[in-house]
């Protein structure tokens, strides 16, 4: 098994899954002939040339609208928007069509596709380029929403993405796309959609996260030694609730992490999740470390804006000793 | 008919019928000029300047120019983040503000550094943009907007912005500057056609610098010209050459007269960008070095000093000292930029609201609270690692 950094499993998953089935596009902004910003499509346009692999016009309404059309007729497309703040263009796309195609027409057309895009700030970019909006898409019915954390997870989950029946809104956390390897499966390797992972068993607290923000949840349940349980959602659309009360019932305590702003966050749909089937069973309030309400600060401040590890170490904390 | 609905023929064309396609191919689209590549002049065309202004602009280009290589040595060593170089669209950028008034408003895109400080932005404030420092986005001083890092989305605006001076009599007009890739965006078709139905006092101003990252411009879109795209929404359209600074301020100033009369015009500068997209993209993925060097020859300082010095102008411009007026300039804004006063963790909730809502009053004094009991918060928020 190769060790693998986040962008290499996406690439992986790519190739593989393009491999295996003709019917899958990439097309996007940058992605043939410069193997897309990130270097996540490198190497597509050589392997399956300039008809599956496309450079597109600077077009997010067109390229996330495309993609619905070319899946009602039979193919796969997976787009890649350059950075997750450029999605809100084509948000219409997704609300009006890619999400309810199906619905609509009574199952008559779907809408089999991937937007993949990198989100969340840490990478110190201008102004638009560190959005975590993850919420807005969740709560678009019809629209599945994962977010990998690890390099094996990326490309399973990438993987069941692109053969989800579905369209799903494939988050890759950027911050972290090279900050570290692991092994990843060789050729196919699936992680369903809609199944949380437990990265880390305890009995004192259950502490939830995804993506970006997993690396200093871990870190700070580490350097705590606390005995914690810690939940990746890997889904946040549809959410593992079976996994999430579980963990909550067994350890009566919840902190969820997020770097998206708190009021309307993802973290809010957790809490809510907890309180209607967990309540009796909590034996401290839940609390959520956060973003801020703001928008995310250029990169002078950028650094403030996430929870970092001690923001995340006082809230585990307080929970434990309530 | 036993019930059926009716039929209906198979599809067939009838050539002889002479039905007419409007085409691209009928359309014979004019790039203004005044001085050509190898330098001849069309001297009818050479707009009513003085002989301080023929200098001046001069001094713009090598602004442009050296502003764009310090800068870029900045990011270099770290000092600041992602930049976007205007290097080859100099008379591009500075033809074109040339021609403006300060009290019309300029809505940028990045790359036109010149612009914005012929507008009235401080150096010192432009390189804080590009350091991240959110105080620069006041742009204090100018009528000039934040720049559009979403591309294309601030073409609207532009048109919302001409109506207002419409409204008010204002005597401006508003300016949008984008690439050729926004002309490709939903926001520039909606905000160009809205305009043309307003006929509010907007000037688009499109440099088609021939690429969007790595997209070479007879991709992003199937027209021979951006120009040509004005006819559709019954606006104006002029395509002129973007690497003759004083084509560019023809250009300009008939745009700006024009759409103070209520008739927006679309304006596409043709020029090329010669260094890479920003610092942090690599051109050798997706284009020629030949290519590059091609455009060199066409480049627009050398042109314009053919110019100058034809005119005998160039004499009285000390080249060498014109670039160390610069250089001082920009050691000096450098300075000014790192004594920017340190600013603590409220600059990240003011100006959200004109009021903050309570959640985040209290988020903000919240986290004062948390940042003076946690010291070990500082190691986290300083460790630079990057995605
Ligand atoms: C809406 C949107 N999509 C994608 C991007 C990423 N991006 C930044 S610049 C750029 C190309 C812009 O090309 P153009 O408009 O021609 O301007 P130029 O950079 O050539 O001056 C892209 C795709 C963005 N900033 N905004």
């Amino acid at each position: 098994m190769p060790r693998e950094t986040i962008v290499q499993a996406v690439n992986d998953a790519l190739h593989t899954e393009m491999a295996a089935d003709d019917r899958t596009l990439v097309f996007g902004e940058d992605v043939a002939r410069s193997g897309g910003v990130f270097r996540a499509t490198d190497g597509l346009l050589e392997a399956f040339g300039e008809e599956r692999v496309r450079d597109t016009p600077l077009s997010e309404i067109a390229i996330v609208g495309a993609a619905v059309g070319l899946a009602t007729h039979g193919y796969r497309p997976i787009v890649e928007i350059q950075f997750s703040g450029f999605l809100p263009p084509a948000f219409d796309q997704l609300v009006s069509n890619a999400s309810r195609i199906r619905w609509r027409t009574r199952g008559r057309l779907t809408a089999p596709m991937v937007v993949r895009t990198p989100y969340g700030a840490g990478v110190r970019a201008l102004e638009h380029h560190s959005e975590s909006l993850e919420a807005a898409y969740a709560h678009v019915p019809g629209l599945k929403v994962a977010i990998p954390s690890t390099p094996a997870d990326a490309k399973g989950l990438l993987t069941s993405a692109i053969r989800d029946p579905d369209p799903v809104l494939f988050m890759e956390p950027k911050r972290v796309y090279r900050s570290f390897r692991e092994e990843v499966p060789d050729g196919e390797h699936t992680v369903p959609l809609g199944e949380a992972a437990v990265r880390r068993e305890g009995a004192d607290v259950t502490v939830v996260s995804w993506g970006a923000m997993m690396h200093p949840t871990l870190e700070a349940v580490d350097k705590l030694g606390v005995d914690a349980e810690v939940v990746d959602l890997r889904s946040i659309s549809p959410l593992d609730r079976e996994t999430l009360l579980a963990s909550v019932r067994k350890t009566g305590r919840c902190v969820v992490v997020h770097e998206a702003a708190k009021s309307g966050g993802f973290g809010a749909e957790v809490a809510a999740t907890v309180a209607e089937d967990a309540l009796l069973y909590l034996e401290a309030p839940l609390r959520r470390v956060t973003g801020f309400d703001v928008p995310v600060p250029l990169l002078s401040m950028e650094d403030y804006y996430p929870p970092q590890p001690p923001r995340i170490a006082a809230a585990i904390e307080e929970t434990v000793e309530f | 008919m036993d019930g059926e609905p009716p039929s209906r023929p198979p599809p067939r064309v009838n050539t002889a019928a002479g039905v007419e396609h409007l085409s691209q191919a009928d359309l014979r689209v004019e790039t203004h000029q005044v001085v050509t590549a190898e330098g001849t002049v069309e001297a009818s065309r050479v707009p009513d300047l003085t002989d301080a202004q023929f200098r001046d602009l001069y001094r713009w280009l090598v602004l442009q120019r050296t502003f764009d290589e310090r800068a870029t040595k900045l990011q270099r060593r770290g000092q600041l983040g992602t930049y976007a170089s205007g290097r080859g669209q100099e008379a591009s950028i500075v033809g074109s503000a040339f021609a403006l008034a300060d009290d019309d408003w300029i809505f940028p895109a990045g790359r036109e550094a010149a612009a914005l400080l012929m507008h009235g932005v401080s150096m010192r404030d432009l390189l804080l943009y590009w350091r991240g420092v959110e105080d620069a986005s006041r742009m204090e001083g100018a009528n000039v907007f934040g720049v559009a890092i979403a591309i294309g989305s601030q073409m609207p605006m532009v048109t919302g912005k001409a109506w207002g001076m419409q409204l008010a009599g204002d005597d401006a007009v508003a300016v949008g500057y984008f690439g050729d890739g926004a002309t490709s965006t939903g926001a520039f078709h909606e905000g160009v056609n809205f305009a043309g139905v307003l006929g509010v006092p907007a000037v688009f101003y499109c440099q088609n610098n021939q690429y969007a990252i790595s997209l070479p411009f007879s991709e992003q879109t199937a027209a021979d010209t951006v120009a040509q795209k004005a006819l559709a929404y019954g606006v104006d359209g002029v395509r002129v050459d973007g690497n003759d600074v004083l084509a560019v301020y023809n250009a300009m100033s008939t745009a700006r007269a024009r759409a103070r009369d209520g008739r927006p015009v679309l304006v596409e500068s043709v020029t090329y960008r010669r260094g890479a997209h920003t610092t942090s993209d690599d051109p050798t993925r997706y284009r020629e070095e030949e290519e590059v060097e091609s455009w060199a020859a066409r480049d627009p300082v050398d042109r314009y000093r053919t110019f100058l010095a034809d005119r005998d102008l160039l004499d009285d411009v000390d080249e060498a000292a014109v670039r160390e007026e610069v250089d001082e300039m920009f050691d000096e804004a450098v300075a000014a930029a790192d004594d920017y006063p340190h600013r603590d963790v409220d600059e990240m909730f003011v100006h959200l609201y004109e009021e903050p809502t309570p959640e985040l009053a209290r988020q903000m004094e919240w986290y004062r609270d948390f940042l003076d009991d946690h010291p070990e918060m500082d190691e986290y928020v300083h460790q630079r690692e990057r995605g």
